[in-house]
């Protein structure tokens, strides 16, 4: 299991195959990346907040029941925070399992928890001000999905 | 025990964290302490159905009791992902 909380930039392609590499019981590795999206075409740069400590734990509970559910061989989040640009990723999620519909399952339910149950805030710095951006109510109920 | 803000909270009241005196039983009665302080503590506490807090890193609620708790963070809904 892989938990980190950076600023720095990652690398999903090395990531994605130091964590697929050698594992002779996986039959399918899933992964996905989150991306600083551009909605308006006024997007200067995205600032994610965090809580220290918190983030960490919460992710690391997030993982676990992930991997307990779907029965992962191995799990990994990297969730970025500070200044991002518009087309830097966010985050990345991979998951392994014996086989697909268990890692796609499972990708899935980390990024609806991830979203609404890891402890960061975004901010959208635009041509026409700062706004922090709001949690949608389809978010937590995507969550009942579960 | 140390209260601690995110996002806007923390902008509308100023600091991130700070060291609070109190004998508040519960979340609710520290927020109605903390109301009572200042104006912009009572604003940022205006709609209490628009924040989440946690209690020593994890997600609580605002009738839990506050006894043994050394940390307290309010926050708006989390936009993590």
């Amino acid at each position: 299991m892989v938990v980190r909380v950076q600023t720095d930039l990652f690398d999903a392609g090395a990531e994605l195959n130091s964590f697929a590499q050698n594992r002779t019981n996986v039959g399918a590795v899933v992964s996905f990346i989150g991306v600083v999206r551009d909605t308006k075409g006024d997007l200067s740069e995205m600032q994610i907040e965090h809580y220290p400590g918190m983030t960490e734990r919460a992710i690391g509970k997030i993982v676990e029941e992930a991997v307990t559910r779907w029965g992962l061989v191995d799990a990994m989040v990297i969730h970025r925070h500070g200044n991002l640009k518009p087309g830097a990723p966010i985050m990345m999620v991979a998951t392994a399992a014996a086989h697909r519909a268990a890692a796609f399952e499972a990708a899935d339910f980390l990024m609806d928890y991830l979203k609404s149950r890891a402890p960061f805030w975004k901010k959208e710095i635009t041509s026409s001000g700062a706004d922090w951006v709001a949690a949608k109510d389809e978010d937590e109920i995507a969550l009942n999905r579960w | 025990m140390n209260v601690m803000y995110f996002a806007w909270v923390r902008e509308r009241i100023g600091v991130p964290q700070e060291e609070v005196e109190t004998d508040a039983a519960t979340v609710n009665d520290l927020i109605a302490e903390l109301r009572a302080r200042e104006d912009r503590y009572d604003a940022a506490f205006a709609d209490v159905s628009a924040l989440r807090v946690a209690l020593d890193q994890e997600l609580s609620d605002f009738d839990a009791p506050l006894n043994g708790v050394k940390e307290v963070a309010f926050f708006p809904p989390m936009t993590g992902g």
